[in-house]
């Protein structure tokens, strides 16, 4: 028996003991014993192996595919290319309001909007045969002039909204400027960034009694299957996504070729097929961060109190596509001025489209803005906290409205007293062990607490134990182990007598692993799920053999919330050693302190933390995709050519959270997805001016940045 | 991936009868650099003669006080080996500076000698490449080469040798041995490369089908102060961006002998003599330290993005040679 709940909570979830204490993730075991199958590695009988071949010009059309050598090849069994691949519906807006990334809407002309865009997709028995056929696969193309140069002074840039507003103005910026008494004025830049995630992309599609069933590593299995439905023209009904565990999303992982390139070669051929990228492929098929410049202009009174503030963000998009990375965002939320001014711009050039990366928007606008705030306590002569202190906003800076709770200087307070920020001389270049010049910085981090309509269902079992069933998606998080914990405390039970079965788009609509809306978003469908079947029990009906199910939906629920300013916060601390003999940049140890609601559980969600922390030295350090501009592709697209941190590079580390109650929201959840990276960046580069008495306002800060640029000139 | 055949030798004049005259044809040690160039398609091979199992992996002294290194030890053995700690110890850092535990588990001695450039237009198979294609084009020297090389490069190839071994190795005149059909041979490692000009293709001096056999170290008492330092991108786990292998013997305040060798920035380990000769019968300064690697880094010829390397090793050479000679005069 079912039965639907749509009500908000009733407040009687205060929590029982499960959440909020540390416990190893549920599926652990499996996953490091190999248990645990990922999308690649699930057998099928009878699976054929599709690869597919892309684009090696960077603009233009594709004049012919020379499919028949490639078809007598061994063990081949069909190329598709745009002349006889199924057609697809790509016009429609999926779950997320937006269109599919435009790769995926496979083969459906002969345009090439940027190189590695996908031609053709070899089908083979095996991998290998699949792969050489690919590879040897001529296709002929009409070549045209590209563009692919990114520069500030694009004269062809131009705003769009993406999920907030180009741009928000208010005041003279100019005047404010004029006569503020300290003005920072800066361009920063960021790099071309991936993902990179540990597991490529890979799903497996197949047609089982009139169901179209695929298996895949995904942020969100009714996203996927809600997206594969339409550009199919299937009824949702018949479409299942499964996606059970997954090796890292970062936002990489929605509806894109691999999955589509499946299904058609699954349709065409009528048995399993499997598509599974490549490393290199995932580098101009799985989205990525923009790079992105940004001028940042802050005017402040004497005592540092912001009078003007203008934060310009422009990033590249593709010729098929407008994404906006807004990192004009974070200026609206962490810092108001009299004059406040802040637009994001996008270029389109002949290069892939750019999508969600770890904290969108955020992660390269807080360096910017955190690097001037920085700029500014210099020059003000005042401490850089007390400079955010003096600067904190009462309300929204942009709003208007109220923050659901800001305990961004209350983080600041308890990481200076864990850090030692009180001893700190802020005078630059002072302080030297051996080769190495030493410095500290900090910054401040913020990202917004949203949630996502979800449904769950919740059975009863007759055993005593429960179920829950809801499409979440662990994509590494530990979310299975967060749920369980979630529903134990919301039955009032132990956790050991509940099962979460997740990765399952027949579970129905939720939200997706994505925008630190995950746990959040499905604690609170299950939580509300949990309520119904508690009082359901209450009145001591027998369970019958199937079990008592009730579903929830919070549609309604997070739409009755009141509108607020909810935000996750953070205060970072880095402390860097820099040869500038040699350019090296080391960080010895970092520190980050998060305001961000509810923390579910304190083990796994210190691995979120300090995972988005080691990016944010990545970020500052190493990461940058390089485009050729006269080929338009990558160089060294691979993991030996695009660096990360790697264990050498992650010092001593530590994250840590403060209460941060919000009566006021039923769940008390904030996610902690992204704020972990967002200012880390900023924190290291300051550290590095503090060591070197040199700005470095482009990342990453690699050695021949550094030895270029030496020690700043005497300071007073 | 080509479909490849796969054969194992179990001695040497057998590993080198199954190569043959095959131009298609590659051994196979560690394989940590060969089986990623046929997965991305540099290497097409249609045959792999394993030879991780002959009997070339010892490290043994030569009667003269030298040390005889097989061509399949691998660089983890290299590294921990006693003698090579001893009397070599940059050798032993310059490998423990290269690649991950488990790389070097599996990576072998003769394997490193003969490993391609990183350079990413080569590992390209879409793009023109002069080493991978003859005569398609250097993209690098144009584009992006903010690691390619400062020294010994052309207009036909701007790549750098990636080692870090070989620049130890080269310090001390290491000495190539190998097997071919027709017997054995030997090469010192200052010649093993071939100049780049304008046949990139071409690296070695390795006769076609021959198989290294080992290294020779010829004794060198002034290599147990010797040091290797590793500069990179990132603090594991990357090639460099310039490395130095150095020893020096300093008497009475002068310098007695001195050996420098140069990584990351040409198409072959570096070995520095215009600067060894500054060194040698010099004050053991810093001017001394300074003018010697001005001598050497006067033929550089830097790219628009690479000059920083000059600077970069300029600066190695004297905080090297600094550390070297305060040591020596303790």
């Amino acid at each position: 028996m079912t039965t639907t709940t749509t009500g908000t909570t009733n407040g009687t979830t205060t929590a029982r003991g499960s959440v909020g204490t540390a416990h190893t993730r549920v599926e652990g075991r499996d996953k490091v014993t190999g248990a645990a199958r990922y999308a690649g590695e699930i057998p099928f009988a009878g699976l054929a192996h599709g690869w597919l071949a892309l684009s090696t010009v960077t603009r233009g059309r594709v004049r012919s595919v020379e499919t028949a050598p490639v078809l007598g090849m061994p063990g081949v069994l069909t190329v598709l290319h745009h002349e006889n691949a199924p057609r697809l519906d790509s016009d429609y807006v999926g779950l997320l309001g937006v269109p599919p990334d435009p790769s995926a809407a496979l083969f459906q002309h002969d345009r090439v909007p940027h190189r590695g865009w996908p031609v053709a997709l070899v089908v083979a028995e095996t991998s290998e045969q699949a792969r050489e056929a690919a590879e040897a696969l001529v296709v002929h193309y009409e070549q045209e002039p590209h563009d692919v140069a990114f520069s500030a002074g694009r004269p062809d840039a131009y705003p769009v909204d993406g999920h907030m507003p180009a741009v928000a103005e208010k005041g003279d910026l100019e005047s404010a400027l004029a006569t503020s008494t300290v003005v920072v004025d800066a361009e920063y830049t960021t790099p071309e960034e991936h993902h990179n995630p540990m597991e490529p992309h890979a799903a497996t599609a197949h047609w089982d009694g009139g169901r179209l069933e695929v298996v895949d590593s995904n942020q969100g299995t009714t996203w996927v299957a809600g997206d594969l439905a339409k550009l199919f023209s299937l009824d949702p009904a018949s479409v299942r996504v499964r996606s059970e565990h997954v090796g890292g999303g970062f936002g990489s992982k929605g509806i894109r070729a691999h999955q589509v390139a499946a299904v058609m070669a699954a349709t065409v051929l009528q048995r399993p097929v499997r598509v599974v990228m490549t490393r290199r492929q995932m580098f101009s098929l799985a989205g990525y961060r923009s790079p992105t410049t940004q001028r940042v202009r802050l005017g402040a009174d004497a005592q540092g109190r912001l009078r003007a503030l203008e934060h310009r963000c422009l990033n590249i998009t593709s010729t098929v596509r407008e994404f906006v990375e807004p990192g004009a965002a974070p200026a609206r939320v962490m810092y108001d001025a009299d004059a406040h001014h802040t637009a994001n711009r996008v270029v389109r050039l002949d290069v892939p489209t750019p999508t969600w990366m770890r904290a969108p928007g955020e992660a390269p606008g807080s360096f910017a803005l955190e690097a001037a705030l920085d700029e500014l306590a210099e020059k003000c002569g005042i401490d850089p906290i007390e400079l955010r202190a003096r600067n904190e906003p009462e309300r929204g800076p942009v709003s208007g409205l109220p923050f659901s709770s800001r305990n961004l200087l209350t983080c600041f307070r308890e990481g200076a007293r864990r850090f030692g920020w009180a001893d700190r001389d802020p005078r630059p270049g002072l302080r030297r062990d051996g080769r190495w010049l030493l410095g500290t910085g900090t910054a401040a981090a913020s990202f917004p607490a949203g949630a996502g309509p979800s449904t769950a269902g919740l059975t009863a079992e007759p055993d005593g134990t429960f179920t829950v069933r809801i499409a979440a998606s662990d994509i590494g998080t530990g979310a299975r182990t967060a749920l369980t914990l979630v529903a134990a405390d919301a039955l009032g039970v132990a956790p050991d007598r509940v099962r979460v079965r997740i990765g399952d788009s027949d579970f129905g609509p939720a939200m997706i692993a994505g925008g630190s809306m995950g746990t959040r978003s499905w604690s609170w469908a299950v939580t509300i799920a949990a309520d119904e079947l508690r009082e359901r029990l209450a009145l001591g009906a027998d369970i019958p053999p199937a079990g008592i199910t009730v579903r929830s939906d919070t549609t309604e629920a997070i739409g009755a919330l009141a509108k607020k300013e909810r935000h996750s916060f953070g205060a970072q601390f880095a402390e860097v050693a820099v040869d500038v003999t040699t350019g090296e940049v080391r960080v010895r140890r970092m520190l980050g302190i998060f305001a961000a609601g509810r923390v579910v559980n304190p083990l796994t969600a210190r691995s979120q933390f300090l995972g988005g922390m080691i990016w944010g030295i990545s970020m500052a350090l190493h990461e940058e995709a390089v485009r050729d501009p006269a080929s338009g592709g990558h160089v060294g697209a691979d993991l030996a050519g695009y660096h990360v941190a790697t264990h050498a590079d992650v010092p001593l580390i530590e994250a840590d959270w403060i209460d941060d109650p919000d009566p006021d929201d039923p769940v008390g959840i904030k996610g902690i997805g992204e704020i972990g990276i967002v200012g880390a960046a900023a924190a290291i580069a300051n550290a590095v001016w503090h060591a070197t008495g040199v700005r470095h306002r482009s990342l990453p800060i690699r050695p021949d940045r550094v030895l270029s640029a030496g020690t700043g000139a005497a300071h007073a | 991936m080509r479909e490849f055949g796969y054969q194992r030798a179990s001695d040497v004049a057998g590993a080198v009868a199954l190569l043959g005259a095959d131009p298609d044809a590659r051994f196979l040690a560690g394989g940590t650099n060969l089986v990623d160039l046929m997965k991305t398609g540099v290497e097409r091979p249609a045959r792999l003669v394993d030879v991780r199992e002959l009997p070339l992996d010892r490290v043994e002294s030569t009667p003269d006080g030298g040390l005889r290194i097989g061509a399949t030890v691998t660089n983890s053995d290299l590294a921990a080996h006693p003698e090579v700690r001893r009397r070599y110890p940059a050798l032993a850092q310059a490998v423990l500076a290269g690649a991950s535990g488990q790389l070097r588990n599996m990576a072998t001695l003769g394997g490193n000698l003969l490993q391609r450039t990183r350079c990413g237009y080569f590992t390209d198979v879409t793009g023109p490449c002069n080493k991978r294609r003859p005569g398609s084009g250097c993209p690098a020297l144009q584009g992006e080469h903010h690691n390619h090389a400062v020294l010994g490069a052309s207009d036909h190839c701007v790549a750098v040798h990636p080692s870090d071994m070989g620049v130890a190795l080269t310090a001390f005149d290491a000495v190539v041995s190998y097997e071919t059909t027709d017997g054995p041979g030997q090469v010192p490692l200052t010649e093993f490369y071939l100049p780049v000009g304008d046949t990139p293709h071409r690296e070695t001096a390795l006769p076609a089908g021959a198989l290294i056999t080992g290294v020779t170290l010829p004794p060198a008492p002034v290599a147990t102060r010797s040091r290797y330092r590793k500069v990179r991108e990132r603090a594991s786990y990357a090639f460099a961006i310039g490395s130095l292998a150095a020893a020096l013997d300093v008497r009475d305040g002068v310098v007695h002998e001195a050996r420098l060798a140069l990584g990351a920035v040409a198409s072959r380990p570096w070995r520095a003599r215009a600067a060894e000769r500054v060194l040698t019968g010099s004050p053991a300064d810093a001017g001394t330290f300074a003018a010697a690697a001005d001598a050497e880094l006067a033929a550089a010829r830097p790219l628009p993005h690479n000059g920083y390397k000059v600077t970069l090793m300029r600066n190695l050479v004297v905080a090297v040679l600094t550390e070297l000679a305060e040591e020596a005069a303790r």
